[in-house]
């Protein structure tokens, strides 16, 4: 057993409160779910981007301020960037967008526990200390592992596989077309000054 | 899985094992001549939407690129050999075979591989030539959609154009051009199985940079024949992983294959003719495990030839950096390549061709691998280099820096990346082999297929001189050599060849000319595993080519009976 998985264990023994989609599950309502974590009913929060999808309006605001802080300055961040590319990419796995949502919540309430404000309400800074005191940035990513591990995984590194095949990584990598993007072809021959 | 997809058996005339480009193209060439055609395949059906999934696995480390298609007890093997077999990384198990996962490269062979005991006392010679095979090689070039120049001076001949125009050479090709063009060395187009344009119903290229899985259709695949085999009536049945063949009394003819559904159903197939397309490794497990009263050591094997000589491909890289930048990363294929060393007229180190890399320093993963530090501190402290060392001192919790501190791989310079591969020939010897490892099973309780596999003084010669090639280009270059891959420690590579080889004497050889077995009338092999010899060049055009020959051969039997 590593270090991670026995600080993840005690952490999971202390958060063993149900996930919004099992309190949805379990009470057979949205009103109960959505008002426990102040998405409210109706609000544009709480819109779900399609009937399958698990995630709502207010999980990409939360995973676009997670970004906002986790990418560097340089690259600009926005909430339909964050949309199109982590949230309705083809799913990786089965269960992956729901295991995404439970990450957010997770770091969510951390927020809301530790530094009294959702993540949206908090500065980039203090948004990194969200995710340095839940120990997410010491842990390795593990699909199914300690909250920490799993906020990793699912999180933090959908962003990063958002963030570095996306151009937007342009200035930070020097590759125009980056692996994962459609475009190499209008790339691949360009002399450094933009000449074929 | 549970699905209602109905995997019993069925009236054919033709049975097929595997549907890699080999089973899928005979299965098509068959069928659209009017034959029944079943073929059976141990791995699932992908959707398109697969291959965007595929894509994010191989972008992502901590997702497992095989985890698509890997059964771990389905498909075990033991290594034993100098060279690690890592079966499981290369090889796929789905419909499209390997091809779902290729590089997609169709260079052809080279008339010498054909001719090797001949021309150079090594190896044996092909009971067919480079010219036998030439139209076939062209139809090939058709049916895949290969992408190419005619621009290769020390390339094989050919006069049929390339389907599709080639890809134009890349900015960093540029820069190695001045340099071989000062040592006289020719670079050339890579001819590949990708479109450059909208080919056969599918898109162009749109330069995900992901080849082995990419999302776009623009790379032949397999499944591309399985498609046109189906609209001609042959079936298709997924999940069917076939256990033993069985003979008839008089060891003369297959009479039927034994296959297993996920629903735990052993069916028996009969078929007129069966065909054995599952690659270099399971080809020769499937009929070592095959054996009966009349053929005691496997199934066609008379000759103990079956799963003997086994080949790969060797390969070299020389990674370097320049002062200006080189442009990496944007593609994920070769642009060119060079055959000025592929025939060296004599014997003396060996064939060995060059690619010219667009993707010297690799950034797949981007900066989302992270080690437990207990992991990083074992690896201090069982190698416990000056850097790792100060890795640990310096950063104990192996800490993510996020926000400006974010590190992402990069390409930027200077200096810049560059780096040249070399691929060569290994020479068929027959302790190089596939067998059964009696001590371990499979998920029905068989043996798994247990792999040796050694390059020998041939190939270390080769590629030593590869090696010296690579160095002198870099210099000529003005590049500084930072590391260097040799063929020390290497893993086995993509290309399993050898182990039912092609040849006229039923007593060295497991299948004749038409890629017939010897010992059976109605068992033929359409794999790489019938090359007598490996060349140096990526042998699936080849597998393509033999298939739509050896299908050709399997009509004639059918339509004179």
């Amino acid at each position: 057993m590593t270090d991670g998985s026995q600080r993840g264990d005690s952490e999971r023994a202390t958060a063993p409160e149900p996930t919004r989609r099992q309190l949805l599950g379990a009470l057979g309502g949205a009103a109960v779910a959505a008002g426990a974590y102040g998405y409210g009913t109706g609000s544009r929060e709480a819109e779900q981007l399609s009937d399958s999808h698990p995630a709502s309006r207010a999980h990409v605001e939360a995973a676009t301020a997670v970004a906002d802080a986790i990418y560097p300055q340089s690259v600009a961040v926005d909430e339909s960037f964050v949309e199109n590319a982590v949230f309705r990419r083809v799913e990786p796995t089965p269960g992956h967008f729901d295991a995404l949502v439970e990450t957010i919540e997770a770091v969510e309430r951390h927020a809301s526990a530790r530094f009294g404000a959702s993540v949206t309400g908090l500065s980039p800074g203090t948004r990194r200390q969200v995710l340095q005191s839940m120990n997410v940035t010491a842990v390795h990513a593990m699909p199914d592992g300690t909250t920490a591990e799993r906020v990793r995984f699912y999180l933090l590194n959908d962003l990063l596989y958002a963030l570095f095949t996306s151009p937007r990584s342009r200035p930070l990598t020097g590759i125009e077309n980056p692996p994962g993007h459609p475009g190499g072809l209008a790339a691949y021959r360009r002399a450094p000054g933009g000449d074929e | 899985m549970t699905d209602d997809i109905d995997r019993t058996p069925s009236d054919t005339e033709v049975c097929i094992v595997g549907s890699g480009p080999a089973g899928a193209l005979t299965a098509y060439s068959l069928a659209r001549r009017g034959h029944d055609v079943l073929v059976l395949e141990a791995g699932e059906r992908l959707e398109r939407a697969d291959h965007h999934r595929r894509m994010e696995m191989w972008l992502r480390p901590n997702f497992d690129r095989d985890a698509f298609w890997r059964e771990d007890e389905r498909d075990a093997f033991t290594s034993t050999g100098d060279i690690y077999a890592r079966l499981n990384e290369t090889r796929l198990k789905a419909v499209g075979g390997t091809s779902v996962h290729w590089d997609a490269n169709t260079p052809r062979l080279h008339p010498k591989d054909f001719e090797m005991q001949s021309r150079y006392g090594l190896g044996r010679d092909w009971p067919i030539s480079y010219d036998d095979l030439r139209p076939y090689y062209a139809r090939a070039e058709r049916e895949m959609g290969v992408s190419g120049v005619d621009d290769n001076p020390y390339g094989p001949p050919r006069t049929a154009p390339y389907p599709q125009e080639g890809f134009p050479p890349s900015y960093s090709d540029s820069l190695f051009a001045e340099a071989c063009d000062s040592l006289g060395i020719s670079m050339a187009t890579q001819p590949k199985a990708i479109n450059s344009e909208p080919y056969d119903g599918r898109s162009k290229c749109l330069g995900y940079g992901v080849c082995n899985a990419c999302p776009s259709g623009a790379k032949y695949t397999a499944e591309v024949h399985v498609r046109k085999a189906e609209e001609h009536g042959a079936r298709i049945v997924d999940q069917a992983q076939v256990l033993r063949l069985e003979n008839d009394a008089d060891g003369e003819t297959v009479e039927s294959v034994l296959y297993a559904t996920p629903d735990g159903t052993t069916h028996r197939q009969a078929a007129d003719q069966f065909v054995l397309a599952c690659g270099g490794i399971e080809t020769p497990r499937l009929l070592l495990l095959s054996d009966s009263s009349q053929y005691p050591d496997g199934l066609a094997n008379s000759s103990g030839a079956v799963g003997r000589y086994l080949m790969d491909h060797p390969s070299v890289t020389t990674n370097a950096v320049l002062e200006e930048p080189t442009q990496q990363n944007n593609v994920g294929w070769v642009s060119s390549r060079s055959d000025q060393f592929y025939d060296p007229g004599a014997a003396g180190p060996g064939s060995f061709h060059l690619t010219f890399d667009n993707t010297a320093r690799s950034v797949s993963g981007g900066a989302q691998s992270r080690k437990p530090a207990s992991t990083r501190l074992l690896g201090a402290v069982t190698s416990p280099t000056l850097s790792a060392l100060a890795d640990v001192a310096t950063d104990p919790l192996n800490e993510t820096s996020l926000g400006d501190s974010l590190e992402l791989p990069t390409t930027d310079g200077p200096p810049y990346p560059v780096s040249i591969r070399g691929a060569g020939e290994m020479l068929p010897r027959a302790e190089n082999r596939v067998t059964l490892d009696r001590s371990k099973t499979d998920n029905h309780g068989r043996p798994v297929p247990s792999i040796e596999l050694s390059d020998g003084a041939h190939a270390q010669r080769t590629m030593d001189h590869c090696l010296e090639v690579q160095a002198d280009i870099m210099a000529e270059l003005g590049a500084e050599i930072t590391s260097v891959s040799t063929l020390s420690d290497r893993p086995m590579s993509t290309h399993h060849m050898g182990t039912t080889r092609m040849g006229t004497d039923p007593e060295a050889s497991v299948v004749d000319a038409q890629c017939r077995t010897h010992d059976l009338e109605n068992l033929w092999v359409a794999s790489s595993s019938v090359f007598p010899t490996s060349g140096a060049n990526n042998p699936t055009l080849t597998i393509g080519a033999l298939a739509l020959k050896t299908a050709e051969h399997i009509d004639e039997t059918l339509s004179s009976a």
